[in-house]
């Protein structure tokens, strides 16, 4: 893996003020980097800001705290020219493969929106280039002038790849792109995503709720709580230590497909739900779950710490 | 054929295939507006209304041709006469043929109905989804403007616009009507572009660089256009009994321009001695809005994603 | 054990404007007392429609064309209206994927789950509010007393899913359906409910039919699993059975395209190609063959039979144990279509 830094994210904020309740802090301190040419898998449940973080790089939302910057400029820095780059080079895929294709487009006009904005390929060579993606993603020619209504969720999914791939980007933000898909249709869309990235070199982000799917395809991965890190860590090393009590719970948590494995496990049930993250206190905020939790963790919010090199956790009693 | 044969002879052999044969569409290839009419087939009033509409249409343009009179000169030998076989729908208390003039008064009743209705409507979709897509400050500032011209009455801010603009031709109605009528289509325009904003593919064109203008032009309007349309349909009707409420007080088309209000207003002075100069015109009207009205419903339903699944 | 209700050839199409879709095309399934089964299978594989169907719930333009559901010797294909009325949420009932409109936004829970009771049985308020605390202590919801009060809005994910359990266990039902009853649950949550539907069984009598497309939360709670592929069942047996020795092409590219826990680190993924057939007009053999990796040629053309295996019924739809193709297959079978199994 090169080593050239393509994001670093230093303790970025996204807060939202909710009407008559308080002060959403949605993603609330967290710093990243990001490689060229690696996969950092972001998981985290419902809620837990993974989503806006993913929108805010790439300026859907302004953060409101903290820092981010694309190989080593702020992204909220750029003149029009530089911002029309950052938007061809950083590109995402969406969740919701229903609603991420405009009903009143033909496949070849979706594909095609982003070499019209930037410009790239004259007339026929356009047509040409939305062939060759389409290609790329396993449709072909009969599909471009159909309408979305006419895909299953797959194949729309793969057309949204092909609209983000087409404006050859550096690195691809996948928001849950496969959590509303079908199993089987899940590993053609992972398998493909994975595939891009040997061809091409892409970089991704890979936003999931899902642990055993981002093991899969990550490098690295980050698990986040209520807004925050709570584990960094290369996948491999993730699987097999984790340092901190709700990475612990959530790796439990997950069904294995074998009723034999299944009734050897042991569970680390979590008691009750994740609290509303609206008006949350100091301390950390996974204490009103955490097997854990002791005084300490009421008055004293955890930062992350390098346990071994490279892991990183943010539990006081992770060692 | 071949495979029928390959299957009897080798019935367990592998099959060969292309690769490409799970992702085949069977289903025939359908676009968004060929769903739309095979919705809209299936109601039938609305299906009925739009012929009745378009029958109007084409009297409204060839009527007037149809017999030798025309709607201005006086006929003074068949002053008030009832329907008979030269007028076919009699004349009125100057000896006009009444069949030539209600059709070009529905010229420019219909006229005045279609602009007087596109226009606010295009105008309410630009604002509504510049207020719509940029929010905030603009959006406040836009939607408490609206506000305020909603608070007043539109017939009252209609005459005295009439008023000042000067009574008596179409291009003055068409504006007073203009002028008063797109806030309500601003405000619906932008309802649904707020809701169309929040999809995936709105966000998708963000982050591929669109500017705002491609976005609303291309993505966020095209979308509003299909319950914009019923929304048209549905405001006709209230155009044409609008139009014919002014000139029935005296504020409409100047004579001898007919229009179905004008003809409504000068027969109602006689309607007791002659009711058909009255009715003909009117019924004219009520058949007309009522079609629109039939005909907006059939389309809301048959846009209606909801309904069509 | 006995048998409680026995599905035979239910067989399922919806009539719309582009023609008939064949949704459910010749199901047998069958549950007995205090068991739990699964229906496992992806979107659009006709599970939902066939519970609906028995539930008495099907819709327009849905209509059954053939079929029997006998639920204790009674069939409900034929009952009536009234009939399936009294049926529904007593001895019948069902939990829904998502609760939150499934749950009356402006009724405080404790009451809806009352009427749930009240609805077939005579009973005081009194006896009514009893069995609501009784019922929402069973579902182990915390502080019952206080929360019966709270309307939906007011609970978490987890906790309205446990008022749906609470309403349709309510009236002691024979057969409970759960439709996806954890898929809009995080993990943490999803593994409160499936822990709670467990030990319920060791309380209450209740047979629960699961349907689901996670087969992880199958290995979980069933006994016995009903794979659905495009209308029909193509492998049923033991859980056991299913999940060590999958027979059908179609469950080995379902368990082994799971990503897993337990697998080596990254890597490519099993996949089956392609999307499920468009039920508008199936396809004339198998519908499996066009994503089927060892698709023969008959398979394009015949609806394979079904075949049984070893003991306690487990059977599989698919021409490779057919005598012909079985010795010709004979290591394609071995190794489970090659998969890493």
């Amino acid at each position: 893996m090169a080593d050239q830094v393509l994001f670093e994210l230093k303790s970025v904020s996204k807060h939202f003020q909710v009407k008559n309740a308080g002060v959403l802090k949605a993603v609330n301190g967290v710093s990243l980097t990001i490689y060229k040419g690696e996969t950092l898998g972001l998981v985290g449940e419902s809620g837990c800001g993974k989503t806006t973080l993913g929108h805010t790089m790439v300026k859907l939302y302004k953060n409101d705290g903290g820092m981010i910057t694309y190989k080593g400029r702020d992204i909220w820095d750029f003149n029009r020219r530089q911002n029309m780059n950052y938007h061809k080079n950083v590109q995402i895929i969406y969740q919701d493969p229903y609603a991420s294709l405009n009903p009143l487009h033909v496949v070849r006009q979706s594909i095609a929106e982003g070499l019209e904005i930037h410009k790239l390929y004259k007339g026929k060579k356009r047509t040409e280039r939305v062939m060759e993606l389409l290609r790329m993603v396993g449709l072909n020619q009969e599909h471009a002038n159909r309408f979305p209504h006419e895909f299953s969720g797959g194949q729309r999914q793969r057309i949204g790849i092909a609209r983000a791939l087409a404006v050859e980007p550096e690195i691809i933000i996948c928001d849950e792109p496969v959590s509303a898909l079908d199993v089987s249709i899940q590993a053609q869309i992972v398998n493909l995503i994975m595939r891009l990235q040997r061809e091409i070199g892409l970089s991704y982000l890979f936003i999931t709720h899902d642990l055993s799917l981002v093991k899969q395809i990550s490098d690295r991965i980050a698990v986040m709580y209520l807004g925050a890190i709570v584990e960094l860590a290369p996948a491999q090393s993730l699987y097999e230590h984790h340092y901190h009590p709700y990475t612990s719970a959530l790796l439990s948590a997950i069904p294995i497909p074998d009723p034999e494995v299944e009734k050897k496990r042991k569970r680390i049930m979590l008691s009750g739900d994740v609290p509303n993250p609206i008006n949350l206190g100091g301390g950390c905020s996974f204490r009103s779950r955490c097997p854990k939790a002791a005084k300490r963790c009421e008055l004293e919010c955890p930062q992350l710490k390098e346990i071994t090199p490279g892991h990183f956790a943010a539990c006081h009693f992770a060692e | 054929m071949e495979r029928t044969k390959a299957w009897k002879t080798f019935p367990f052999a592998k099959l060969e295939r292309s690769g490409m044969e799970a992702e085949e569409m069977v289903r025939p290839h359908t676009s968004y507006l060929k769903d739309v009419w095979r919705a809209f087939k299936r109601r039938k009033t609305a299906l009925v209304s739009a012929v009745i509409l378009l029958i109007l249409v084409v009297l409204v343009l060839f009527g007037p041709m149809m017999n030798p009179y025309n709607y201005y000169s006086n006929d003074y030998t068949a002053i008030n006469s009832p329907p008979t076989a030269q007028h076919w729908f009699g004349t009125d208390t100057l000896g006009r043929d009444l069949w030539t003039r209600v059709w070009v008064g529905g010229r420019v009743s219909l006229l005045i109905a279609i602009l007087a209705t596109l226009f606010p409507f295009l105008i309410g979709m630009v604002m509504g989804g510049i207020s719509g897509y940029f929010g905030g400050k603009v959006d406040m500032i836009m939607m408490r403007c609206i506000d305020i011209l909603m608070g007043i009455p539109a017939m009252i801010y209609n005459i005295l616009l009439i008023v000042v603009l000067g009574s008596g031709n179409i291009s003055t109605l068409i504006i007073a009507f203009t002028l008063t009528g797109w806030m309500g289509s601003a405000r619906a325009a932008r309802g649904m572009v707020l809701q169309i904003k929040a999809r995936e593919f709105v966000m998708a064109s963000k982050t591929l660089g669109a500017s705002p203008a491609r976005i609303i032009f291309r993505h966020l309007l095209p979308n509003t256009l299909g319950i914009m349309v019923v929304g048209v349909t549905l405001t006709i009707p209230m155009i044409i009994f609008a139009e014919a409420f002014l000139s029935f007080i005296g504020l409409g088309v100047a004579p001898p321009n007919p229009s179905w209000g004008q003809l409504i207003s000068i027969a109602a002075e006689v309607f007791k001695s002659y009711p058909y100069q009255f009715i003909i015109p009117c019924a004219f009207v009520s058949l007309t809005m009522l079609c629109f009205n039939l005909l907006g419903d059939g389309l809301r339903d048959a846009l209606d994603p909801k309904l069509r699944a | 054990m006995q048998t409680l209700l026995k599905v035979e050839n239910l067989t399922v199409s919806f009539f719309t404007q582009a023609g008939e879709v064949q949704a459910v095309r010749g199901v047998d399934f069958d549950i007995r007392q205090k068991e739990t089964i699964a229906i496992v299978g992806e979107s659009g594989c006709g599970k939902t429609v066939t519970v609906q169907t028995v539930m008495g719930l099907l819709s327009n333009p849905g209509r059954v064309k053939d079929g029997r559901i006998l639920f204790r010797g009674e069939d409900l294909a034929k009952a009536s209206r009234e009939r399936l009325h009294a049926l529904q949420g007593n001895e019948m009932s069902m939990i829904f994927q998502d609760p939150l409109t499934y749950l009356n936004p402006t009724m405080r829970v404790g009451r809806q789950i009352a009427e749930a009771y009240l609805q077939h049985n005579k009973a005081t308020r009194d006896e009514a509010a009893a069995r609501v605390l009784e019922i929402m202590r069973l579902v182990s919801f915390p502080s019952p007393e206080r929360n019966m009060r709270a309307y939906p809005f007011q609970l978490s994910g987890g906790m309205r899913q446990r008022i749906m359990v609470a309403m349709a266990l309510v009236c002691n039902p024979v057969v409970l359906f759960a439709d996806e009853p954890t898929t809009a649950l995080d993990v943490t949550i999803q593994a409160q409910i499936i822990e709670l539907m467990n030990s319920l069984k060791s309380k209450i009598d209740t047979a629960i039919v699961l349907i689901t497309h996670d087969m992880g939360v199958v290995a979980n709670m069933a006994q016995r699993v009903y794979v659905m592929y495009a209308g029909r069942i193509v492998e049923h047996g033991a859980a056991q059975d299913v999940f060590e020795n999958p027979r059908h092409p179609y469950t080995w590219g379902l368990l082994y395209s799971i990503p897993r826990l337990d697998a080596p680190g990254k890597g490519a993924m099993e996949f089956i190609p392609g999307t499920p057939p468009d039920l508008l007009c199936p396809p004339e053999g198998c519908a499996f063959a066009p994503r089927c990796k060892h698709a023969m040629n008959i398979c394009a053309v015949r609806q394979p039979p079904k075949y049984t295996f070893g003991r306690a019924e487990h059977c599989a739809a698919c021409w490779l144990y057919s005598e012909e193709a079985k010795k010709t297959y004979a290591d394609v079978i071995e190794k489970r279509g090659n998969a890493n199994g």
